[in-house]
């Protein structure tokens, strides 16, 4: 068994078991290992310098320095060094035991000294892989492959390993998962020549990013940024929030109160300053394993998404985006990360901030072969139309007493592949779930809405920031909706085979 | 104007639920009540009655309610989805594709089983579709359960 370290680009997903990179243990927890040793040495300098030159010691005290003084210096500078030591071992044993290996069919990672972990995850079922580059890690030259698969802290983690090893495992798990017979194996009817062709003109597209990175087909403007977080909901609640603030202590006359609003003011700082630098170098690309989308100044994350694993897509837009028509749009997705994002987010933005070209070009990759283009510009109509007759099926008159602003806006359509709601006049809505990736669809009316002889449809996904439901819909009209979109996402569930997405 | 769907026979669940309901709404209903009077009995004030009681006057219609809505209750197993409805004052029906189900769940608390009755849940990966089908005989809901696993199983769908 060949185990050579995960640091050099090579095959890594042959099967066989691998070791991280070996800086992993400094990366992992051996930087505060050093920062203790060099805090010791710093201050053993001065007493050194102390006995050295001759001076007595200091009046302050120091840990050192009592050490010295009562001849307990062997003993302690003997414990330290067998601890650190013992420290050491422990990094390079977890590190030599921590080992990994691909096969056709799963990822498999063994980690842990006295307690042994073995976590296998089926490449059929992966829904996104993620490569973190923390800033240190950055610095080394190494990165953190993620791959998660459905469910809460269902995620693979290889960390650390080389960056461009990184990428180019990414590269081949994707080609594994997507149902492509790698050569050797030999497909049924498929020649091995015409295998190796078609295996070479694959790999082509996909080239490591940061030998050509996909083109993103969004650009993040740096202005757009700031004025989508100046003008986000949640600077209006802060500037309501310091009014109140002002308000109080001019009445009160108690300045010494607007003291406490510091720590709160650190703590929103931080929040504009993760969100700024999080969304700064946002790249969005189409290649062929799915989508792929980056972020990150400092600590950089970028994750691929194949297709298929998207179970809602919601374009919205705040109130305060109207005038510069910007939008927001988010996802549904089935793993939820645990580990935390380069910034801590939780990876369901899709595209921060945006304007209609920019929804329109990610909606054509977040949803390939649901929406067509026809559809699209249905779709992009529905964002930004006043209502009444624009393809959607609207709530009736009838309804304005639930939906004062919206009545005209609260519709819905059912496509082929897709089933599209929108809501909402003053906060514009439109959600679209793909019919192959709804898990159930329900229809319910309570008494208000029966009076009106309305009825409202709810969509049910997977867990998200996505809530796909219509309310105040005319009661025949959604009892024939809960039909069509209950066939739709049978017959759409039956065709899809996005899961071996390039076996088509 | 009441919801119906243009479908088939409705499978109702069995009767004797009515009494496992009424039963644990009951239960509920003492425990919740004398909670409430608590504060009562402590500050002796006569107002504070209206709490427990406005409690009494809800679990009363609940109850009185129940046959009914346990007789609104009902599923359907059609070609490719499961379809279950529940609810009077407030309705609310739910298709399920076959090909969705992650799991399916039997539970019985003591008092289905006094009276030999099973709760059969469906569970699929979103967590609000919430398909529970209470009041089925024991018998029913273990040949419902292989039945929904057996055609899940010629459905299978990712996620």
């Amino acid at each position: 068994m060949n185990l050579d370290s995960a640091r050099s680009p090579g095959r890594l997903a042959d099967g066989e078991w691998h070791r991280l990179h070996p800086a992993t243990p400094l990366l992992k927890g051996g930087i505060a290992l050093i920062a203790i040793l060099g805090v010791i040495v710093v201050n053993l300098r001065d007493v050194l310098i102390n006995i050295v030159i001759g001076g007595g010691p200091g009046d302050e005290y120091d840990p050192f320095v009592w050490i010295i003084e009562h001849d307990y210096a062997g003993l302690i500078v003997l414990g330290i060094v067998v601890g650190l030591l013992l420290f050491i071992a422990g990094f390079y044993v977890s590190w030599r035991m921590h080992t990994f290996r691909i096969t056709d069919e799963q990822v498999e990672v063994r980690s842990g000294i006295l307690f042994r972990t073995n976590r296998r995850g089926r490449l059929d079922r992966i829904q996104g892989i993620n490569i973190v580059r923390p800033f240190l890690a950055r610095l080394v030259g190494a990165a953190r492959l993620e791959i998660s698969v459905a469910g809460q802290d269902a995620n693979v983690q290889l960390a650390y390993l080389g960056s461009s090893a990184a990428d180019e495992l990414r590269r081949e798990i994707l080609l594994l998962a997507s149902g492509t017979v790698p050569e050797g194996l030999g497909g049924a009817g498929v020649s091995s020549a015409s295998a190796t062709a078609r295996l070479g003109e694959l790999l082509g597209p996909e080239l490591p990013p940061d030998a050509a990175p996909p083109e993103s087909v969004v650009q993040m403007h740096l202005g757009r940024l700031l004025g989508s977080l100046v003008l986000s909901g949640f600077t209006v609640f802060l500037l309501a929030v310091i009014a109140a603030f002002v308000t109080v202590t001019v009445t009160t006359r108690e300045y010494l109160f607007l003291l406490g609003f510091v720590p709160a003011i650190i703590g929103m700082g931080s929040y504009y300053v993760s969100k700024f630098t999080k969304s700064l170098r946002y790249s969005i690309a189409a290649t062929p394993d799915g989508i792929r989308v980056g972020f990150g100044l400092l600590s950089t994350s970028n994750e691929t998404l194949p297709p298929g694993r998207i179970h809602a897509v919601e374009v919205s837009q705040p109130l305060f985006w109207r005038p510069t028509g910007w939008w927001e749009i988010k996802i549904n997705r089935a793993s939820h990360s645990s580990a935390k994002g380069a910034a801590g987010q939780a990876n369901t933005t899709i595209l921060p901030v945006g304007n209609l070209a920019d929804v329109r070009k990610v909606l054509e990759l977040v949803l390939p072969g649901v929406i067509s283009a026809d559809e699209i510009a249905l779709l992009e109509r529905g964002l930004t139309s006043k209502g009444g007759d624009d393809g959607f099926t609207n709530s009736p008159a009838r309804a304005r007493v639930i939906r004062w602003f919206s009545v005209r806006r609260n519709g819905f359509v059912v496509l082929p592949d897709a089933v599209v709601l929108r809501r909402g006049a003053v906060w514009r809505t439109l959600v679209v779930v793909p019919a192959a990736r709804m898990q159930s669809v329900a229809l319910h009316q309570g008494p208000l809405l029966r009076r009106l002889r309305l009825a409202g449809i709810r969509l049910h996904t997977v867990a998200g920031p996505v809530m796909p439901y219509l309310g105040a819909i005319d009661a025949e009209l959604a009892v024939r909706a809960f039909g069509d979109i209950s066939q739709t996402a049978v017959a759409s569930a039956g065709s899809d085979t996005s899961h071996r997405w390039r076996t088509a | 104007m009441r919801i119906e769907l243009p479908a088939g026979e409705w499978k109702r669940v069995s009767p004797k639920y009515v009494m496992v309901d009424v039963v644990g709404n009951l239960i509920a209903a003492v425990i919740v009540v004398a909670a409430a009077s608590v504060p009562a009995f402590i500050t002796h004030n006569i107002f504070w009655w209206a709490l427990p009681a406005s409690l009494a006057v809800i679990f009363i219609i609940v109850l009185a309610l129940t046959p009914r809505r346990v007789r609104a209750m009902g599923y359907q197993l059609r070609a490719d989805d499961l379809l279950f409805r529940k609810g009077l004052m407030f309705q609310r029906f739910v298709a399920v594709p076959y090909g969705r189900m992650q799991l399916v769940d039997i539970n019985r608390g003591p008092l289905d089983r006094a009276v030999g009755l099973s709760e059969l849940k469906f569970v699929t990966a979103a967590a609000s579709s919430g398909v529970t089908i209470p009041g089925l005989p024991e018998a029913d809901a273990e040949e419902l359960r292989d039945q929904l696993v057996a055609l899940a199983e010629s459905r299978r769908a990712g996620l």
